[in-house]
């Protein structure tokens, strides 16, 4: 598999059309590393001229700016900054909703001026444009998706629409469940959330999500985050239902359709 | 007799507006106690969501049983302010129903429709009541809905409610009385207050002009009285709403608002150049990092909180409260109103204002409630007049973090994570381009 990462491209004085940002949860989670590998898949199958940092990459600082920790979030950003600005870098990809808002919204007060786009959104223009060109009646057909708003996408950026245009691609049967788009209920790790045990209460947020996910009678619950994918994929194994309900993200999706 | 009523009249109005005028300014001040923030961004977009939102009800629509109920209410206080406008003459002209000779029979046309109004705020302000103490819809019972916010609510609704009757009664008696007295102006006939003319009928007429007049002098104080107590209640968001949503954040919700002096500290320590740097703004003493007080947040927050009239549409749809945790975005807004009247009082009062001991992070908001918070923006998207509890939430956290090193242990490690490995979990940051391999 081709993965050039930006120094190899510069230094045989090329650019790539676009940074594929991997994002922390891309890199060590072992679940979102396949979506990584996916999404890569249809990068080089579609001839997208991409690049991506490789080990020069670090946390564009989200958890630490949610948690309180603005210092080390502005220390993060500035590095990256430097990074990509030394890289003359103008448009980034990622599969990530809090590295896309973070590098989107809060990086240009900063001084990081580039064009942030989200996976889903890049799916979704590659599919509209005809680079992915999706069969009729594949091994979609009739099967039955939810999708889950990822807060970082929808209410935080009003990205509703291009996840569920990418599933209508598909030619699945696309179910919504009851708390959708700007009423979409959180999975609960957003905020730094993900990365420390919740506070006492009386349910698990994920567990309220994944009933709701189940109750549509989907098989697979699309997701588009890794924190959501974490939280989701740990809600349906909760109820046990692990073995019949996939939680899949948008790329692994596209990537299967595709066989690739 | 008339002169006496007249002086009255002009004692009652100028008492009332003396107060509204203090509260007034005592409102201004305790908002002033918060940061100065200049409003950046699109002025254009600002208006518009003052007309859209807050003029418009937009996000009220949401949820369309209370917002039509809502809308009944609303219009209703508009319009029939405007008869509020000829009762203020009258009781200083000493007249009676001033516009009537001038707009003719379009008078008639015009009380039949006031009376309209005031039918269906009436039918809102019973169903609103019943919605809150019979249905008893949960967000009007979560926990910080303690004894006060929940009487502050059918205080009003039940004050609306005599208020629309006083109305009724006034225009019933007067309808009775233009068939015997021509001081009586002919309004022509008032749909729905003459359901009530069997009730005054048989009445002498003197009888009649006492029900008549103390139905005018209770509707009158009933509404001067309103605008008292509204500058102690959640009712503010009748005015605030307006001011609110023009001082709402314009960004993508996603954003987090920066912290220059931050970004000075870092760029220096990177030796970076500090270019946009003014000498004013390097010489201005730091303050506190995040908020943990009313006077650490901004003014335009504190404004918010202010507008904010305890609906509970935040808390219904966040999900840490949900789930049973003890945040609530309404307690949020809430907390912060209670610590500002109250430092407000007690500067008023000669007393030690901020400096009394507490502080709105721990002795109003508990760290266990900002660290439930999941960022989530439902609260945001919720609010029908664009207030903003997640902003309060980061700026304590801010606090927490930055000045007190007192974030849960779990956040330290993470923050530690970051430092070292660059990447919020314990992995060599040599291996962040493992994954190339294993594919």
């Amino acid at each position: 598999m081709n993965i050039p990462t930006i120094a190899e491209l510069a230094a045989k004085g090329e650019t790539p059309e676009v940074l594929f940002w991997v994002g922390c949860a891309g890199s060590y989670d072992d679940r979102y590393k396949r979506v990584t590998v996916s999404f890569v898949k249809i990068l080089n199958a579609v001839g997208v001229k991409f690049a991506v940092l490789g080990t020069e990459e670090t946390c564009t600082g989200d958890p630490a700016r949610r948690a309180g920790n603005e210092f080390l979030f502005q220390m993060q950003a500035m590095a990256n900054i430097q990074v990509l600005d030394g890289y003359g870098i103008k448009k980034i990809v990622t599969a990530c909703p809090h590295c896309f808002n973070t590098l989107k919204n809060e990086y240009p007060e900063l001084g990081g001026h580039y064009e942030v786009i989200h996976h889903s959104t890049f799916l979704q223009q590659l599919i509209n444009n005809g680079q992915i060109k999706m069969k009729e009646g594949g091994s979609f057909k009739g099967r039955k998706i939810t999708y889950h708003d990822s807060c970082y996408l929808g209410r935080a950026n009003n990205i509703y629409e291009a996840p569920r245009e990418v599933l209508q691609a598909l030619d699945a049967d696309l179910v919504e469940m009851k708390r959708c788009r700007t009423t979409g209920l959180c999975c609960g790790a957003g905020g730094a959330q993900m990365f420390k045990e919740p506070e006492k209460g009386k349910q698990d947020i994920n567990v309220v999500r994944a009933e709701e996910a189940l109750n549509t009678g989907a098989t697979t619950i699309a997701v588009a985050c890794p924190f959501c994918m974490t939280m989701m994929s740990d809600g349906v194994k909760n109820k046990e239902k692990e073995n019949e309900v996939k939680v899949k993200d948008l790329a692994e999706l596209i990537a299967e359709a595709q066989g690739l | 007799m008339a002169i006496v009523q007249q002086v009255v009249f002009l004692l009652v109005l100028v008492a009332a507006g003396v107060f509204v005028r203090k509260r007034v300014l005592r409102l201004r001040d305790n908002i002033l106690l918060g940061k100065k923030e200049e409003l950046t961004g699109d002025k254009s977009q600002r208006i518009k969501n003052v007309l859209l939102v807050a003029f418009g009800q937009r996000k009220m629509f949401k949820r369309p049983l209370p917002a039509i109920l809502h809308l009944f209410v609303y219009v209703g206080f508009l319009v029939i302010n405007l008869e509020v406008l000829e009762f203020v003459i009258d009781g200083l002209a000493g007249t009676h129903r001033i516009f009537a000779p001038f707009l003719g029979s379009f008078y008639g046309v015009l009380m039949n429709f006031f009376e309209f109004l005031a039918a269906a705020v009436l039918i809102a302000c019973v169903l609103f009541l019943l919605r809150r103490n019979v249905v008893r819809i949960p967000r009007f019972w979560s926990a910080e809905m303690t004894q006060w916010p929940r009487t502050d609510a059918n205080l009003i609704l039940v004050t609306e409610i005599i208020l629309m009757f006083a109305i009724f009664s006034m225009n019933a008696a007067d309808q009775v009385l233009q068939t015997r007295d021509h001081h009586y102006v002919a309004t022509g006939s008032l749909f729905f207050s003459s359901f009530l003319i069997p009730l005054f009928q048989n009445l002498s007429t003197t009888t009649l002009i006492i029900t008549e007049r103390f139905a005018w002098w209770f509707h009158i104080i009933g509404i001067l009285g309103f605008a008292i107590y509204v500058t102690y209640s959640k009712h503010l968001h009748i005015f605030l709403a307006f001011f609110n949503t023009y001082a709402a954040k314009l960004e993508p919700k996603g954003h987090i608002n920066n912290m220059p002096v931050v970004t000075r500290e870092v760029k220096s320590m990177l030796g970076l150049t500090v270019a946009e740097t003014t000498p004013a703004a390097a010489e201005a003493p730091p303050g506190r990092f995040g908020a943990k007080d009313i006077n650490d947040l901004s003014s335009n927050l504190l404004l918010s909180a202010y507008s904010c009239t305890e609906c509970g549409r935040c808390t219904s749809e966040c999900p840490a409260n949900l789930t049973g945790k003890k945040l609530s975005p309404r307690k949020i807004m809430m907390d912060v109103r209670d610590r500002m009247d109250e430092v407000g009082h007690s500067i008023a009062a000669g007393g030690k204002g901020l400096d009394d001991g507490k502080t709105l992070l721990n002795d109003y908001i508990t760290k266990e409630e900002i660290n439930a918070c999941t960022s989530c923006n439902a609260c945001v998207e919720a609010c029908p007049v664009l207030i903003n509890p997640l902003e309060i939430i980061l700026e304590l956290r801010r606090y927490v973090a930055m000045e007190e090193s007192g974030s849960p242990a779990q956040w330290n490690a993470v923050f530690q994570n970051i430092e070292t490995n660059f990447a919020p979990w314990k992995f060599s940051a040599a291996d962040r381009f493992n994954w190339s391999k294993v594919s």
